[in-house]
């Protein structure tokens, strides 16, 4: 019965925080500043983990080719499959739902335990749209960090192909362009767009609607990295399903 | 003026308000008081349109609040002022982007227009050089100067304290306490305190309501509180010997 009580108060949620929009001139310094905090502020944990789980990715690749009919060209395949298909998109939003949305959570349940939203709701300011609104359209541009952690994942797979022996710079630059599918990178940035949506709005519910104190922000953090983990492996699935397999 | 109507307000099968009717006066220090549980700060929450009530009705300057298109509401919310328990200054921004918040989401003044105003609001509650500061780095009193500050900055008509004086040290309680009955009284504004502290129902308590159990179990003032026979009310507000001197002097003197 809760459950579906939240469902529902968060699919409301979502309809509120499309009305009663905030003055454009405010708006637009909450939106950049929502840029900042959640897409700049990425962008070195992003690159850092991209890169090297791209490396680990083709290491783990090349040890497991065993067979001498199997080309060399294979290593960069599959490290490029692997990291446009799932490692960017999907791993990438799990590792930002820790990041970003308990970022997300604790600043706006903060906010609620101190008041700050009942002091907007007081002047007539829809909360929602002040708080939750900007954060959605920032996350609009979480494309632009899962290119990264693409371009860097694939960066890093060859480094540690080349620097680690595995294959040569040749055979991983002909493997990541063998049977290279344009539709692969659209599906990813799909995935990406809906994740986003659920970066921005699943943490903003668990920190909106807590009730408690400061040990219930941690607590309510933590529940919102779990769904909103749980909602991004369940919707990759049925993407996968829905965008693959036809 | 806020009259308030036959309001109940009840959480699942717990009726916290039973009906209370009153009115709060325009241009005077309005104090809702009682022990903790009574209902106050529900009342005071659905003053300010945080809690929907069951029955009754508030009306603002003859507006009655549940009728009012949503527009109107905003407007009516513009109007207001609010002095939270804990300040509520938003932690991203100065003292001074505080203050200026209320005239950039309502206003379409310019720049400095809305610089020389937080200047002088600022300066009206004794806090001029605090401008560039972060919530953090003030005082409890400075936060609650700055969030009268910023409750005043757009000229309410209405303003609500909750709790302004709880953390403060008697003197700097004091301070607050004269600073809002000034402010009252040159702006003519219709301010509702929710108090604990008997020190400003005897200061300020213009008109003094007490709630228990969710009912308002007495109506009157500063003045007319020392000489009350309400039980009820001398239980609570004179629960300390202290306060049973000083009434018992006031009886003396005023016989």
């Amino acid at each position: 019965m809760t459950y579906l009580h939240n469902i529902g108060a968060y699919f409301l949620m979502i309809v509120e925080m499309f009305r009663k929009p905030t003055k454009w001139t405010v708006m637009k310094q909450l939106i950049l500043k929502d840029i900042d905090d959640l897409i700049i502020g990425s962008l070195g944990i992003v690159a850092f983990i991209s890169f090297f789980v791209g490396g680990v990715v083709t290491i783990q690749t090349a040890l497991n080719i065993d067979s001498p009919l199997i080309p060399k060209y294979l290593v960069g395949f599959a490290t490029r499959q692997s990291i446009i298909l799932e490692f960017a998109p999907t791993f990438m939003s799990i590792i930002m739902a820790g990041k970003v949305g308990s970022f997300i959570t604790s600043s706006i349940g903060t906010m609620r335990v101190t008041e700050q939203i009942d002091a907007l709701e007081v002047m007539g300011i829809n909360s929602l749209n002040y708080l939750v609104f900007p954060k959605f359209i920032a996350l609009l541009l979480y494309p632009f960090i899962i290119s990264i952690a693409m371009f860097l994942g694939i960066l890093g797979g060859m480094a540690a192909c080349v620097y680690g022996g595995f294959s040569s710079l040749e055979d991983y630059n002909v493997g990541i362009q063998t049977d290279f599918e344009t539709f692969h990178v659209i599906y990813a940035f799909i995935k990406t767009i809906v994740f986003a949506f659920i970066l921005a709005t699943i943490p903003s519910f668990h920190g909106y609607y807590m009730k408690g104190g400061a040990l219930e922000v941690g607590k309510a953090s933590t529940t919102s990295f779990v769904w909103t983990s749980v909602v991004i492996i369940i919707l990759n699935y049925f993407l996968t399903q829905m965008l693959l397999s036809s | 003026m806020i009259e308030v109507t036959n309001l109940h307000k009840s959480f699942g099968d717990v009726e916290v308000l039973k009906g209370i009717s009153t009115t709060f006066e325009k241009g005077k220090t309005n104090l809702i008081i009682g022990q903790s549980g009574s209902g106050k700060t529900v009342f005071l929450k659905c003053l300010l349109g945080l809690f929907d009530y069951e029955q009754g009705a508030i009306a603002y300057d003859g507006k009655v609040f549940a009728k009012l298109t949503e527009d109107e509401k905003r407007n009516i919310r513009a109007e207001i002022g609010m002095v939270f328990q804990g300040s509520a200054l938003f932690d991203s921004m100065t003292i001074a982007q505080n203050v200026m918040f209320p005239l950039k989401m309502f206003t379409n003044q310019s720049k400095s227009e809305m610089e020389d105003r937080v200047n002088f609001v600022l300066k009206r509650v004794n806090l001029d050089t605090a401008h560039n500061k972060m919530p953090s780095e003030a005082s409890g009193g400075m936060q609650k100067r700055v969030a009268i500050a910023r409750a005043i900055v757009n000229n309410p008509k209405y303003l609500f304290c909750d709790e302004p004086n709880s953390g403060l040290d008697p003197k700097t309680a004091i301070v607050i306490d004269n600073l809002i009955q000034e402010i009252t009284d040159e702006y003519q504004i219709t301010t509702v305190i929710n108090s604990h502290d008997m020190n400003s129902v005897m200061e300020i308590g213009e008109k003094i309501v007490f709630l228990r159990n969710g009912l308002k179990a007495w109506e009157g003032s500063n003045k007319t509180i020392f000489k009350t026979d309400n039980e009820v009310v001398t239980d609570f507000v004179y629960s300390s010997n202290l306060f049973k001197k000083v009434r018992k002097m006031y009886i003396e003197e005023n016989e």
